[in-house]
């Protein structure tokens, strides 16, 4: 009873909030419910009784994603609306309810075949934190591995595509070296 | 009345349209970042439902990998996009046709 009242709840609430998130002109409403819609989410993960991936949907999606939104929106101007230029309404409908009927098939093909079997099956007995700790450090340990350096990959290109100048430190160059660079910003105001 | 997988594949369904009706309506790059998050989210309900209803614990591991996988596209995505911001000052996908596409 109370899990069909959650789900409920939190299916409308999630729901309202990808919708703003998809058809506001403000960004930082967008950004808002898009962080909010997040936290909702992590709801049916607890429901599910999936407790450590709904703590990392916490941190990572609402905590580190949405925070680098946030910095990422200092770059650009959001306080003007956006304007969009709004294409044939229809292709927009149909291309949409076209591709998630197909996943509706792609999700209930493998449950129409009933001959479905758990391939890591829930350890009696354990935690699901300590099941998830048994799972990916054994069967997905290549995996996580390279996740790893995928994330690392990403943080460096992060790094070299927004930061300007990184190779440049003030704090070792000498007087006149800083002198130089002064000048130069200056020529180029002044031309 | 109980609540079964059928709910959450049809939640994950509806979440996953939101998100290709704000891919495809969009022509603001962030706000179509946005877009895209809210289609790996929708996925991940999916694949943690299959995993509590079938006792596996590999739909879970995906969605940790799928959450890796979305927080290092945005960290480049957005490095791009800032550059792109610096160099055009604008972010509007329709700036970007510089092929003629």
């Amino acid at each position: 009873m109370f899990e069909a009242v959650a789900f409920y709840l939190f299916a409308f609430l999630t729901i309202t909030m990808f919708w703003i998130t998809v058809t506001t002109a403000q960004a930082l409403y967008a950004l808002s419910a898009l962080a909010a819609g997040m936290i909702f989410i992590s709801a049916f993960f607890f429901i599910l009784g999936a407790d450590f991936l709904g703590a990392v949907q916490i941190i990572v999606y609402t905590g580190a994603v949405m925070a680098l939104y946030a910095f990422g929106m200092m770059f650009f101007d959001t306080t003007r609306e956006v304007k969009e230029k709004h294409g044939n309404k229809y292709i927009v409908v149909g291309l949409s309810v076209l591709a998630a009927v197909m996943i509706v098939a792609i999700f209930s093909a493998p449950i129409i075949s009933t001959n479905m079997q758990a391939f890591y099956p829930v350890i009696e007995g354990a935690g699901n934190t300590q099941m998830v700790g048994l799972v990916l450090f054994t069967k997905y340990l290549v995996p996580f591995e390279v996740a790893a350096i995928m994330l690392l990959v990403a943080m460096v290109a992060g790094i070299v595509l927004a930061g300007k100048k990184m190779d440049l430190s003030l704090t070792l160059l000498n007087a006149q070296e800083i002198q130089a660079i002064e000048d130069e910003k200056n020529k180029k105001v002044l031309s | 009345m109980e609540i079964g997988l059928n709910h959450y594949l049809v939640l994950s369904t509806i979440l996953f349209a939101i998100g290709l009706i704000g891919v495809m309506r969009r022509k603001n790059l962030l706000m179509l970042f946005f877009a895209t998050e809210i289609l790996l989210n929708a996925v991940n309900v999916g694949f943690a439902a299959i995993s509590h209803y079938y006792g596996d614990l590999t739909g879970q591991m995906f969605a940790f990998f799928v959450i890796a996988i979305a927080a290092s596209e945005l960290a480049v995505g957005l490095g791009l996009l800032i550059v792109w911001h610096k160099r055009h000052g604008t972010i509007d996908l329709d700036t970007m046709t510089s092929m003629r596409g």
